[in-house]
């Protein structure tokens, strides 16, 4: 379905479409440069501001608010005709809408310390009567003089792609004012969504510190809306957002890179609806955000899903490789007497036997073999291995720390004999030099290089 | 004026209809409102688009059982998108629903602007059916003609109360302590995803019929305003269920009326059932039995009547207690017990009373004009002094305020300073068998802290 647009594109690489490319790029378009500009600077102010809604656990808060300025839309309208003025006018619907919006940010606030009902069932109250009572009075509206109403529907969703210099100075002012509002008051939001209970013993309202932050939401709604259209403006609330929490952790990056994220996916949205045919530009602009998020889930640097896959997949095998030399070292100690004093190519495991004794796949212990020889800590001799000079200190370290924590758990922790290998399994990796040597102290009372293995070792055949 | 457009063909079906709806929703709101996510409705009111144009799109038509399936499947896959995001990528339960029903809107638009340009799949109204049209579309079922709207959401209703009767231990279980019902083998996720399936069913069967606004509100206003009511499982879906029905029915009889004030045509029916839901909501609020403002307040206001009565009449009778110490021991000195006979009457003014127990004179007026009604005090001289009756509550007050002494110094270890405040706000809340415990809890001696006596428990059957 999206054939046709896709074919023009490949049809057309040829010059007419780069210099579209290029004009676009440069923003010489009077029309697109009105619709990037004023979009971009709409998705910085809401980035910022639904960076603090976001970690105030009112991501929705926008949602809520946006519909309830329906109501206030619908009101003004109707003073406005029946008193004889233009219902249409600009200024007077925005104050109906604004003013109906902070109603409806009041009501969430009063919903959630009056009566103790949860965030989101005060949103969902405040977005469904609200919004109930908008189509009510829109309804009222039609039915009174069909031709006008049509201009308020357009109000709620929004007509990005014909954006006017007038909108996108009042975009320009609103974006300024919320980012100068968030500048100054920095702190005090942070500890608003950090620690409310600090930021009151501090002497800060909540309520004056709420209220802020949810007329932000409402300046921002306010202007998004009637600009681009009620979604977009959510989405533009939350998606950055909620992307820039991949990155980092520290707030003042959060909100910077949330503010990039929004610009840059309005730029991006922008600029893609200019170039192809036939695709809305809000609605562009939100899957363009949501790819940018979907980048962040997966590669962001703080909590990117592929570096954490990555991450984990790198501590199995550190978990596998030493798995296989305390297996080969333990081995090692059923043939020889006193194998603290051993030469490192003394002694000869066959591969067989170490299968046994962990229960691993013979490709999986063929792969690990192949990979500790490579990193030197253990040469293959046919179908046996034998421990290198520094495979065997480290098997040492690491059967001396299995030992012990094994010992630990049966002295200390009163756990049964059977159980404690499989639980000293996971632990014997993390184990620190201050523990190591504080287990020793309580499991031995002396330092010795590797400890006596709890269990019955079974007698070499 | 008022109900003069009423016609019953048509609009005794809206509000079936609506009803149906209503009800349908509100009873599985209740769990979206506890498990804290009662924007899902909304969400899922936006997400349903991509499966809109796709089933358009295969199908080439907007109407059938298509649709129908596709906008469910929609529904699904942004609730499991919503859950996946929050569990796995740890995302902020309101943060992955914008994310997701956003994005999924977004995808919706442009599909539909790719596959219909041009054909009549408006995003606005395709999604929204109007409850004002439901009579129109009627089926003929066993000879009676019935709107399609009222056949599917009454499956819907049937759906939805059978899940919750059948399934009523276990999402009651899952949604306050989703560990316990894991450990008893209860899968929580099992029970979620039943559960988010069906409010997808519900959802869409009901965008289709009735629109959408009246969904999103009915998930969560009825539901919010049951828990004004009780906190009680059971009683919230009861009265979130009535709530609806009721909200429903105001809504369509404002829908014609209230306009009709301002000299104008009805307006949407929809819109007026969400905005009734809103009132019953504020009148639940105000007067709701659990979380109702002015029953609060009046609950506060009798304990306070209550703590100035127990005031007065332990005031009375620490004055009598004094006077009989003060009064020549010749009884306890030949080892008879104190009779009630030897008890001086020791009245007390108003004027005292209300300087002693820091209570305005009128405040100590009212009081013992209340405590004389009930025969707790009698007026004795210039005074007022206690009744048999009086004194034995009183005497239960000062015993359970002096055993509160005892036990905070004895098992609390507090200063002895700081002891007669605490027991003086919990003397009002104990009762027998919490004397009985702090009895039992503090050495066996007759004396509090303070060296005064703590009097023995009432005999209940007094001759």
């Amino acid at each position: 379905m999206i054939g046709p647009s896709v074919a023009w594109v490949a049809t057309e690489t040829s010059e007419a479409w780069l210099v579209a490319l290029w004009r676009l790029l440069t923003l010489a378009d009077y029309n697109s440069r009105v619709v990037i500009l004023g979009t971009a600077l709409l998705g910085c102010a809401a980035g910022v501001v639904g960076s603090f809604t976001l970690l105030r656990k009112r991501a929705l808060v926008g949602d809520a608010i946006s519909h309830a300025m329906l109501p206030g839309l619908g009101i003004a309208f109707l003073v406005a005709t029946l008193s004889g003025g233009d219902g249409r006018s600009l200024p007077i619907l925005l104050t109906g809408a604004t003013i109906s919006g902070l109603i409806g940010a009041a009501a969430i606030l009063g919903l959630r310390s009056t009566w103790r009902l949860s965030e989101d069932a005060a949103f969902g109250i405040v977005l469904s009567v609200f919004f109930g009572a908008g189509v009510a009075l829109l309804g009222v509206i039609q039915s009174l003089e069909a031709g006008h109403a049509a201009g308020l529907e357009g109000f709620i969703y929004g007509k990005t792609a014909s954006l006017s210099w007038t909108d996108l100075m009042s975009i320009v002012s609103a974006a300024a004012v919320a980012l100068l509002m968030c500048a100054m008051y920095f702190k005090e939001l942070a500890l608003l969504c950090f620690d409310q209970a600090y930021a009151e013993s501090q002497g800060y309202s909540k309520w004056w510190l709420d209220g802020l932050l949810m007329s932000l939401v409402v300046g921002v709604a306010i202007t998004g809306m009637q600009a681009v259209g009620l979604i977009l403006v959510i989405a533009l609330l939350i998606i950055p957002a909620a992307a820039a929490r991949f990155w980092t952790h520290r707030l003042s990056r959060q909100v910077v890179i949330s503010a990039g994220i929004g610009m840059a996916g309005c730029f991006g949205g922008g600029m893609a609806s200019a170039l192809l045919p036939n695709l809305p530009a809000g609605a562009v602009i939100i899957l363009a955000c949501a790819i940018l998020f979907l980048f962040s889930l997966m590669f962001g640097s703080s909590q990117g899903m592929v570096w954490r896959a990555i991450r984990r997949w790198q501590w199995q095998q550190i978990m596998l490789r030493q798995h296989l030399l305390r297996a080969v070292y333990e081995r090692a100690e059923t043939k020889i007497s006193a194998p603290e004093i051993a030469g490192e190519s003394e002694v000869r495991i066959d591969i067989a036997d170490l299968m046994i004794s962990r229960s691993w796949s013979k490709p999986l212990l063929e792969r690990l073999v192949d990979n500790a020889q490579r990193e030197g800590l253990v040469t293959r001799i046919g179908s046996q291995v034998a421990l290198s000079r520094s495979g065997w200190i480290q098997a040492k370290r690491l059967t001396h720390q299995h030992r012990l924590w094994e010992m630990y758990l049966i002295t200390h922790a009163d756990v049964a004999l059977q159980q404690v290998d499989r639980l000293a399994d996971d632990i014997e990796h993390v184990l620190e030099p201050s523990i190591i040597h504080e287990l020793e102290q309580l499991v031995q009372g002396r330092t010795v290089e590797v400890a006596k293995s709890p269990h019955q070792l079974p007698e070499p055949n | 004026m008022g109900l003069d457009g009423w016609i019953w063909a048509l609009d005794g079906w809206i509000l079936v209809a609506a009803v149906l709806c209503a009800v349908s929703c509100s009873l599985l709101g209740n769990f979206l409102v506890l498990r804290g996510t009662s924007m899902l409705g909304d969400a899922i009111s936006h997400a349903v688009l991509p499966g809109l144009a796709v089933a358009f799109w295969i199908s080439g038509s907007r109407s059938g059982t298509g649709m129908f399936v596709a906008a469910v499947a929609a529904a699904v896959v942004t609730v499991f998108l919503i859950e996946t995001l929050r569990r796995t990528a740890g995302v902020d339960r309101g943060a992955s629903m914008g994310v997701v029903f956003t994005a999924m809107f977004a995808l919706g638009i442009i599909m539909i602007v790719q596959v219909a340009d041009h054909v009549d799949l408006d995003p606005n109204c395709v999604l929204y059916g109007s409850i004002e049209l439901t009579p129109l579309d009627q089926w003929e079922i066993a000879g009676w003609l019935i709107p399609k709207a009222v056949v599917t959401l009454g499956i819907t209703l049937l759906l939805n109360g059978l899940f919750v009767a059948l399934f009523y231990k276990e999402l009651l279980l899952t949604t306050f302590d989703s560990d316990l019902a894991d450990s008893m083998g209860i899968s929580s996720q099992v029970i979620h995803y039943g559960l988010m399936t069906l409010v997808a069913i519900t959802a869409v069967a009901s965008f289709e019929s009735v629109g959408s606004v009246l969904v999103v509100a009915m998930m969560v206003v009825p539901p919010a305003s049951a828990l004004m009511m009780t906190d009680r499982l059971s009683g919230m879906l009861a009265w979130s269920a009535g709530l609806a029905a009721m909200a429903a029915v105001m809504g369509h009889g404002s829908a014609i009326v209230v306009p009709s004030w301002f000299g104008m045509g009805s307006t949407l029916t929809s819109g007026m059932m969400a905005v009734s839901a809103g009132g019953i909501l504020m009148v639940c609020g105000l007067v709701g039995g659990r979380r109702g403002l002015v029953t609060r307040w009046v609950r506060q206001r009798a304990f306070a009547a209550q703590v100035a009565a127990d005031d007065v009449l332990g005031f009375l009778f620490r004055l009598e207690e004094r006077a009989k110490s003060n009064a020549p021991t010749s009884a306890a000195t030949t080892g008879h017990e104190p009779s009630e006979s030897l008890t001086t009457k020791n009245p007390a003014t108003a004027v005292q009373l209300s300087t002693n127990l820091g209570q305005s004179l009128p405040q100590s007026m009212r009081v013992l004009s209340g405590l004389v009604r009930r025969g707790e005090v009698e007026p004795s001289g210039a005074g007022y002094c206690l009744t048999d009756a009086g004194r034995r509550r009183a005497q239960l007050l000062v015993r359970s305020h002096r055993l509160w002494e005892l036990y905070l110094v004895e098992q609390a270890q507090y200063e002895i300073d700081r002891i007669h405040e605490k027991a003086e706000a919990w003397e009002h809340v104990t009762d027998e068998s919490m004397r009985e415990s702090l009895d039992r809890a503090t050495s066996q001696t007759a004396l509090d802290p303070h060296g005064s006596q703590i009097p023995p428990e009432v005999e209940r059957h007094n001759p």
